[in-house]
């Protein structure tokens, strides 16, 4: 008997093609060096791309159908496909680097009391924070919510007569709608994260908080940016693509009035930011224009610099496998001539901090480690969910912003509890998802007839002898036992499987006829 | 010892084998086993949907069953678990909690309890991929999980490969999620399904004859995903290999 302890599966083979270099086999220059220029490497897409399944349908505040969503996903394999796998190599890298830190687990604990310390002291860190900042030269402002951080940095901006917003990727920017308000006030924003750029050329919502447009082929990015940015519609070579979109955005970038960045951490101590990426496209947003404007989640704080030291070397490993990201910014106060504003913002975290069962999702560091490993997210897409906030971390945040237009969502789940292990910050992700089950059947926001079929199903288990008479043969079994887990009828079970095989009796009769005089 | 025997609804239904080889195999250590009649389930798929106060009679119903047994032993992971962490419809009276803390899963039971170093009558000459479910890997601790820089250990491998001639392979996902979940795999049948395909392919393309697993739900699952996609796999639950079945 022999089995490794290890997964060994070879890092190459489990790349899917979509994601392999095969277009570096060539062209080369007659002195055998690739050739630099975009165009040189490009080779024609295939014939017949498959088209983009789009994520799930939103109308107002009805529950998000994630399960329609998810099976429209499934239904266009190459994207389900590439998606898997190209997730599960993130997953696959983030246990390598685990393995090569020995008090891995401790830096984990470490990390989630740190900031369980700082989201109960929440108070005295925000003001200490606020105090330094102001001495250091920040403008610091307060936003109880999406709007109010709207109208704020709408004031700034304003105020200083910005017509163009560079800006580096945000969720919390996300949670506002910012970029909606931006359009509807007249001033033009321009994402300079690559997979955020995409996704805002193609007017769609990031699907994952770390890698926005993970869910897109490249032949899908090349007809994004064909409709947009002028591409040739038939070149989906990504240094081509990639090359297209820098020669479109630069100028832009060089040009803009202000720049915008969140906020990875926020040190209570010294009163600076900190901002991790691996473009530096942060640096651009922040340093090439005079005006920087940071918008930052109350809960982002830590309380020193030394407790930075513990999340950076989990942040990157959990998120994409490597070490560091390429940039970890620090920002302390306005450059000579220039000024700096940081929007704080509530935003509903104040009201989950006083959620019993909940508060502790404030400890996330938006790491995506969580959506990598999800099984169900790598084969629905982020954007299945609807929601700002995707994935396991997703199913227990997104409640909290609005519990009947995300009522679905904790059902989405197996509760197999992956999510909680690769969590750096120790969230016990699927109990709350369990939990939030509990809550939303409490505040009634679950659909009747699952009620009444629970309610049922409760009542037969419950009484041995009526029981019994439900699942007297097996064939009856076979009729009644999936009214346990099936609520509208529709033998749901055996639409893509097959139904258990009936056996010729239960245990319970075999039990009678063999070991009766045991009773 | 004297051990009530623990058969979930599904398993009392679809694969009685199962429950047979479990009772079976607790015997062969000189147990006396119990099997109260009146058992019907332990709560799980209201739990799981949210439902708690409409588990609350089915699990006053499993303590009155169960009470007195110096062990619980039953052969699915995930209703152990139900028992153990989640059964909190009811007041938690004295008994309740002895009955919560008396329930194994068969595996624990075997491995931590009863601490079995031979299966001398078993004998399984097969290539098995073991299939570790949510459950037992992640609540139970059977095994360590992929995601966590630990020490290796795996119970139910301990246990099979005292088993003679059996072989073992190794999927290149060895703890993914099958897709059965409980309810989710008729909430999210298609996502749960697709699972269910990836899951036994990787199997497959491992080598494996047989899935073999501590939770038949899983199994009966992953069955239902292979025949459907034609593929050539059998199913057999640890207790029946543990009891000498040889397919």
């Amino acid at each position: 008997m022999t089995i490794t302890s290890e997964s060994t599966g070879d890092a190459s083979s489990m790349l899917h093609p979509e994601l392999c270099a095969d277009h570096d086999e060539a062209p080369t220059s007659p002195g055998g060096r690739r050739l630099d220029h975009a165009e040189g490497a490009s080779k024609p897409m295939r014939s017949r791309p498959e088209p983009q399944p789009r994520g799930a349908k939103v109308n107002g505040n009805r529950p998000i159908d994630q399960a329609e969503a998810a099976a429209r996903f499934i239904a266009a394999p190459e994207h389900e496909k590439m998606h898997d796998e190209r997730l599960w190599d993130l997953r696959q890298k983030r246990d390598r680097e685990m393995r090569h830190i020995p008090e891995w687990e401790e830096l984990r604990s470490l990390a989630s009391a740190i900031k369980e310390h700082t989201l109960t002291h929440l108070d005295d860190y925000l003001d200490q924070f606020e105090t330094r900042a102001r001495a250091n030269g920040v403008h610091v402002h307060w936003a109880r919510d999406a709007a109010e951080h709207n109208r704020i940095v709408h004031g700034i901006l304003s105020d200083h007569g910005v017509k163009s917003l560079i800006k580096s990727k945000s969720m919390l920017t996300e949670e506002c709608g910012f970029r909606q308000y931006m359009a509807s006030v007249g001033i033009e924003v321009v994402e300079t994260d690559l997979g955020e750029r995409i996704q805002q050329l193609d007017k769609e919502d990031p699907s994952h908080v770390v890698v926005p447009a993970v869910h897109k082929l490249r032949t899908d990015v090349a007809k994004v940016f064909a409709n947009t940015i002028g591409t040739t519609p038939d070149n989906s070579d990504v240094h081509y693509l990639a090359e297209a979109q820098r020669e479109a955005t630069r100028p832009l970038i060089l040009a803009a009035d202000a720049g915008m960045t969140g906020a990875n951490f926020v040190v209570a101590k010294t009163g600076t930011f900190v901002v991790c990426t691996n473009e530096g496209n942060a640096d651009l947003s922040a340093n090439v224009p005079k005006l920087h404007i940071a918008s930052i989640g109350i809960e982002k704080i830590i309380p020193r610099l030394e407790h930075l030291a513990v999340f950076v070397r989990l942040l990157s490993r959990s998120a994409l496998g490597s070490p560091m990201t390429q940039y970890t910014s620090h920002f302390r106060g306005p450059r000579a001539g220039g000024e700096m504003h940081v929007v704080l913002v509530d935003n509903g975290r104040s009201e989950r901090l006083g959620l019993e069962e909940f508060w502790t999702s404030l400890k996330c560091i938006r790491c995506g480690a969580c959506m990598n490993t999800c099984p169900v997210y790598r084969r629905s897409g982020g954007l299945s969910y609807g929601a700002t906030y995707p994935g396991p971390i997703g199913l227990i945040i997104d409640p909290t912003f609005n519990a009947r237009k995300y009522s679905n969502l904790p059902f989405a789940s197996s509760l197999n509890g992956s999510c909680t292990n690769v969590c750096p910050v120790k969230i016990n992700i699927h109990e709350q998802i369990y939990a939030w089950r509990r809550e939303l059947v409490k505040r009634h926001e679950v659909p009747l007839a699952k009620k009444a079929a629970m309610i049922a199903a409760g009542e037969l288990l419950s009484r041995p002898a009526a029981y019994r008479a439900a699942i007297a043969s097996a064939d009856v079994a076979l009729a009644h036992l999936p009214r346990f887990v099936i609520y509208n009828g529709l033998n749901v079970w055996g639409k893509h499987r097959e139904v258990p095989h009936p056996a010729k009796h239960t245990f319970h009769s075999w039990h009678q006829a063999n070991r009766g005089d045991r009773l | 010892m004297r051990i009530g025997l623990f058969i979930p609804c599904y398993i009392d239904a679809f694969f009685p084998k199962v429950g047979i080889a479990t009772l079976d195999l607790l015997e062969r250590f000189g147990h006396e086993v119990v099997y109260p009649r009146d058992q019907t389930c332990c709560g799980q798929p209201m739990a799981n949907s949210g439902f708690n106060a409409e588990c609350a009679a089915t699990e006053a119903l499993f303590v009155r069953n169960f009470s007195g047994f110096d062990y619980v032993v039953g052969p699915s992971g995930s209703c152990v678990h139900h028992v153990r962490n989640n059964f909190d419809a009811i007041d938690q009276g004295a008994e309740v909690k002895e009955v919560r803390a008396r329930t194994y899963e068969l595996v624990e039971f075997l491995h931590d309890i009863q601490k079995v170093d031979a299966f001398p009558w078993a004998r399984f000459p097969h290539r098995v991929g073991l299939h570790n479910s949510c459950g037992t890997l992640r609540r139970l601790k059977h095994a360590r999980p992929s995601e966590l820089h630990e020490p290796f250990f795996s119970k139910p491998i301990d246990l099979l490969s005292k088993v003679d001639g059996i072989e073992f392979v190794q999927p290149a996902r060895p703890d993914e999620c099958c897709g059965f979940g409980g309810t989710f795999s008729v909430f999210e049948e298609v996502v749960s399904t697709k699972m269910g395909y990836d899951k036994v392919s990787d199997h497959a393309r491992a080598g494996a004859e047989y899935i073999v697993s501590a939770d038949t739900s899983c199994l009966m699952h992953q069955q239902g995903c292979a025949e459907r996609i034609g593929v050539p796999m059998k199913f057999i639950h640890i207790a029946q290999i543990l009891n000498g079945e040889s397919a």
